[in-house]
């Protein structure tokens, strides 16, 4: 379809690799304890521009397995990346660093909200803060289409089926599983077909 | 009364919503709502909101909600069942899955399945975004979603700045 254009520069800057799976739990616990409403923004922005572990392709591939399997995205997410590095070590080590702090706190706040739900500050920042883990989600995803340019199932037929699956969660509330089938295998059967035309 | 007996039922219950749970734990809230208000009398309706709410609210995954319903039900060993009970088969079966795929890299259905998901995946993440937006109606809470949206695509700025924003817009009642 579209004649290759090269990939962005994100994509093409080498890859680093963490040193122990020390590295990795601190990693992870330090992106988990910025992740306000949802960890994926901060994922990606930590994992893919900071510290550069997976390319925003391999980020989307991870995802995409991750979203497919049953559990949390995230939790699934950053199992296969300790996986990567250093197998059942580096996954149990991540797991540890993304839930060990943030479980501490919830429990803590749990206690704190109990007092203070009542009081319009605290649920008017809780609003705020909501509005804005929603519009990093969505910002998030709009960054990460820019690794779409090359797909081999052409930018426009990705786009329509990106779109789709988006209006079928969002609006018309379909149930997610249906939507994964519905679209993802189409969306996959089309890439079957284009590789097999040009194996690379 | 919190028995052994109960914590069992809690683990065994949550064991089996874990591999049902196609898109993160949220997606079996009915089923978990089901067991622990309407038939255990665990959690009252305020409660369980409030599980969710917190949870979001803090930073980390957002599985954590599951955490604070087991932690409200039935305290330490609460939450010990229904978090090793949500994340025991999802993370074996995702660690699995990886393995397996990572294994066979360059197989055909393996690449197709890596570049026919990467739009859908995007189009579920911008679904994601809006369903949480829509959750709170009104135009000024739709302007700072926008705003975050943008300065999350198009800067650099640290994802705190944005939050803590949030937050003090919120807490002055702007929305």
């Amino acid at each position: 379809m579209s004649p290759a254009t090269p990939t962005s520069d994100r994509t093409v800057a080498p890859l680093a690799r963490p040193a122990s799976p020390t590295a990795l739990f601190l990693a992870f616990n330090a992106l988990a304890l910025q992740g306000f409403g949802g960890v994926l923004a901060v994922a990606q922005r930590v994992l893919v521009e900071q510290r550069r572990w997976l390319s925003a392709e391999e980020f989307l591939q991870l995802l995409a397995l991750a979203q497919v399997l049953p559990g949390p995205n995230v939790v699934n997410l950053t199992l296969m990346v300790g996986d990567r590095y250093f197998g059942l070590r580096g996954a149990l080590a991540a797991l540890a660093g993304i839930l060990t702090v943030p479980l501490l706190l919830v429990i803590g706040l749990t206690t704190a909200y109990m007092h203070f739900s009542a009081v319009p500050q605290v649920a008017g920042a809780l609003k705020g803060m909501g509005a804005v883990a929603a519009g990093m989600i969505i910002g998030t995803a709009i960054k990460l289409a820019a690794s779409l340019r090359d797909t081999p199932l052409g930018l426009p037929l990705a786009t329509a089926l990106g779109t789709a699956a988006c209006i079928g969660v969002a609006l018309l509330r379909w149930p997610l599983l249906y939507v994964l089938l519905g679209c993802g295998l189409l969306a996959c059967g089309v890439a079957w077909h284009r590789l097999g035309g040009s194996r690379t | 009364m919190i028995t052994a007996a109960l914590l069992l039922t809690l683990f065994l219950h949550f064991l089996l919503l874990s591999l049902l749970a196609v898109g993160g734990a949220i997606t079996v809230l009915p089923d978990m709502h089901r067991l622990l208000v309407s038939q255990l009398g665990l959690l009252t309706d305020a409660q369980f909101a409030a599980s969710i709410a917190i949870a979001q609210a803090a930073p980390g995954p957002n599985v954590l909600f599951v955490a604070v319903m087991g932690w409200q039900a039935a305290g330490a060993g609460g939450l010990a069942a229904t978090l090793l009970g949500i994340l025991l088969p999802s993370t074996t079966l995702a660690l699995a899955a990886h393995r397996w795929g990572e294994a066979r890299r360059t197989w055909r259905p393996v690449q197709a399945f890596r570049i026919g998901m990467a739009p859908i995946v995007i189009g579920l993440m911008v679904a994601a975004g809006w369903i949480l937006a829509a959750e709170t109606p009104g135009r000024a809470h739709l302007i700072v979603t926008a705003l975050a949206a943008v300065l999350v695509w198009r800067t650099r700025l640290h994802l705190l700045w944005l939050v803590g924003a949030g937050g003090v817009i919120g807490a002055l009642g702007w929305l």
